[in-house]
């Protein structure tokens, strides 16, 4: 019962961390119609850049300026792999966009020589809180609850958040109503880089170390999330991230745990083909 | 009549390339040191089995415009299949001894009179090859039936989805008798069992890097012959534009599944090439980053250009292998061009793993930048042609610059 209740609880944590990326994909796609592929890597890079911040700075300050520089980062990389690329097919956006996760997967290794980096501990949320469960763990949820509750204010309720609901739907003819759409995406990839950050802190301390590749798995999970609740869909990238983080976690605690991901993928899979916009998402339908 | 005389001639040109290629590689590999140029073979050898998969994602991604990341899927697929239909029944329980045997009791170069003898060894290495990719097709036929009916990129991550699915079902410990769980399968007949050898033992022609050329130029050869047919040009016209393409009578779905299951045949018979060339199967190499790895090299030779996929396989491999090596290593100069240095100089950056990074800032220069890459949708005769018509203007009308302008019309 014990070992069920923890299992769930962190269960609970990893489906919240994996919100927090499922977010910044499913905003991008909402918008841009592009697959973010280089999401997981920021998410991987807020992580080092904790783990390299914290070593020479204290931590409140470090925490804060991680957040920042991820958010540089994350604009940084719309700005000059994505920008130029507007006018041109989604292919080649795609593209653009595994080439950038490359170019952040070997900068990583390069910068750390290829070997894992101790992820620090943070005071608080590094503490065990009951059983094998961190205090980070019990955080999680509430503050993704409280994080998406933010976030949904800002889409509906102010004016940046009302153009981004208006490029969403019609990219041309929002531009044609004085909307600066080029402030509006980098607005996106600033939101989504800003929860990439929060989530790799609650992500990572549950590790002992970090790796270049330790964001591309959690990348593509969160992504299945975003499609599985319907891409484009804020609650539903949050439902689909709670549902894949928890059967993700029974999984891993059973004797199959080697099908973990299998099973997402397989979940994705059965979704795009029983009901292709996700749980939550809008019906398109493709004009002539 | 004059298309059909074109078409002719760069038949003929390519074969004349093909074969010409072919002699060079046995002449390059009898009379260069081995000991000193293995990297180089290496680089030829990979370049090779690149060439041929990259040809085959091309196909579909190129080709069909169907965006599909399940390559290495599909090469795992291929290379499983090859490695465990030739392992020599003498080294089966070897390689298997985690599991205590395995399930297939016979090996394919064994029924045709071993490994060691000519004919077990290529009739025996060619249907292994051949059932690696029927594999991989039939189960591309079944990953086909749902996930076919999606469009870009849902299709790219469903795909990406079942390569992965596939790499964790191979490294199941229950499958251990079959795939011998995540461990490696070798000691199989490789690119180097095509060696000649005398009585003592000795090489006596080395034919390792023609045998890698010849398979890949068959394959591509054959993807060729599928593009300029009538199939290849309902492909092409699906990329253009599928509701044009369905109202002008094109089968959507058979076409679509026809192209999917013909590119993981050739991506089969690629992995299996694979582990030839790696001298081992192991799951846990086919990962996403090979598949990136492969759509990179599309790229860098032009989406639809099969002669752009082959040079860009061999400069990617080539680069990524050889030239860009001394990248990664720390270097301190202590005289330059020449001139002695008063303090020997240590050249900045220069560590492990700096290669990897300047290779992915080129490539995103040309991904950003040379997005048509080196061929764009033209093939190597084309471009000869054109560059040899620009020639002939330059030289006739040396003095007026006219000659450029007609270049970009043609």
């Amino acid at each position: 019962m014990r070992y069920a209740l923890s299992t769930l609880i962190s269960g609970v944590s990893l489906g919240g961390q994996y919100a927090l990326i499922a977010i910044g994909y499913t905003l991008v796609y909402g918008i841009l119609r592009l697959i973010n592929f280089a999401h997981g890597d920021v998410f991987m890079v807020a992580g080092l850049m904790m783990v390299y911040l914290s070593a020479s700075l204290p931590l409140p300050l470090a925490l804060v300026l991680m957040l920042v520089l991820t958010v540089v980062l994350g604009f940084a990389i719309e700005r000059a792999a994505y920008k130029p690329l507007r006018s041109a097919p989604r292919m080649s956006v795609m593209i653009s966009a595994i080439g950038v996760s490359y170019l952040l997967q070997n900068l990583a290794t390069y910068v750390t020589g290829g070997l894992p980096q101790t992820y620090p501990t943070i005071p608080w949320l590094s503490r065990v809180a009951w059983g094998s469960v961190k205090w980070a763990a019990i955080v999680t949820p509430f503050l993704v609850v409280a994080l998406v509750f933010a976030l949904t204010q800002l889409i509906n309720h102010t004016k940046v958040g009302m153009a981004m609901r208006a490029v969403a739907k019609d990219f041309e003819t929002s531009q044609l109503m004085g909307i600066k759409i080029n402030n509006v995406i980098s607005m996106t990839f600033v939101i989504g880089s800003a929860l990439a950050a929060v989530g790799s802190t609650l992500y990572f301390i549950n590790f002992p170390s970090i790796v270049p590749l330790s964001g591309a798995l959690p990348g593509l999970r969160a992504f299945v999330a975003a499609v599985f609740g319907g891409i484009g869909s804020i609650p539903g990238a949050v439902v689909g991230a709670f549902i894949i983080g928890i059967s993700e976690t029974i999984i891993k605690a059973s004797p199959y745990s080697i099908f973990s991901d299998a099973f997402t993928f397989a979940l994705l899979i059965v979704i795009l083909v029983v009901k292709p916009t996700g749980l939550f998402g809008e019906k398109v339908t493709d004009k002539v | 009549m004059i298309a059909q005389k074109k078409n002719k001639t760069g038949l003929f040109i390519a074969l004349v390339v093909a074969a010409a290629l072919l002699i060079l590689a046995i002449v390059l590999e009898n009379t260069l040191d081995p000991i000193k140029n293995t990297i180089f073979f290496t680089v030829l050898k990979k370049g090779a089995v690149y060439a041929l998969v990259a040809c085959s994602m091309n196909l579909l991604n190129g080709f069909t415009g169907l965006f599909s990341l399940g390559q290495a899927g599909f090469m795992l697929l291929g290379a499983y299949t090859y490695a465990t239909l030739t392992i020599p029944m003498s080294a089966k329980d070897s390689v298997y001894y985690l599991y205590g045997g395995t399930v297939f009791r016979f090996s394919l170069p064994d029924l045709f009179g071993g490994a060691d003898k000519p004919l077990g060894l290529i009739l025996g290495v060619l249907l292994a090859l051949v059932c690696a990719g029927i594999v991989a097709a039939a189960v591309a036929w079944l990953i086909g039936l749902p996930v076919l009916r999606l469009k870009s990129d849902y299709l790219a991550i469903a795909t990406l989805g079942f390569a992965e699915i596939i790499r964790a079902v191979f490294q199941w410990d229950k499958l251990g008798p079959v795939t011998n769980g995540a461990n490696a399968l070798k000691s199989f007949p490789t690119f180097s069992s095509f060696n000649l050898k005398n009585a003592s033992g000795e090489v006596t022609l080395r034919l390792s890097i023609f045998v890698a050329f010849l398979l890949a130029a068959i394959c591509i050869a054959l993807i060729l012959l599928l593009i300029n047919s009538s199939y290849g040009r309902a492909f092409k016209a699906i990329r253009e534009d599928e509701v044009a393409a369905e109202a002008m009578g094109i089968n959507l779905a058979k076409h679509k599944r026809l192209s999917f299951c013909i590119s993981s045949f050739f991506a089969g018979v690629g992995g299996g090439m694979f582990a030839m060339f790696a001298n081992q199967a192991q799951a846990r190499n086919f990962t996403t980053a090979m598949t990136y790895e492969i759509l990179l090299i599309v790229v860098i030779g032009g989406i639809g250009s099969i002669s752009g996929s082959c040079l860009a396989s061999f400069l990617y491999v080539a680069a990524s292998e050889w030239w860009l090596r001394f990248l990664d290593k720390e270097t301190t100069l202590t005289h330059i061009f020449g001139f002695d240095l008063d303090q020997p100089f240590k050249v900045p950056l220069l560590r492990n793993g700096f290669r990897m990074v300047v290779f992915s800032v080129v490539i995103m220069i040309v991904v950003l930048f040379f997005r048509r890459g080196l061929m764009g949708d033209k093939e190597l005769p084309d471009v000869l042609r054109r560059f040899g018509a620009f020639c002939k203007r330059l030289f006739r009308r040396p003095a007026k610059k006219t000659g450029k302008g007609g270049e970009d019309n043609g």
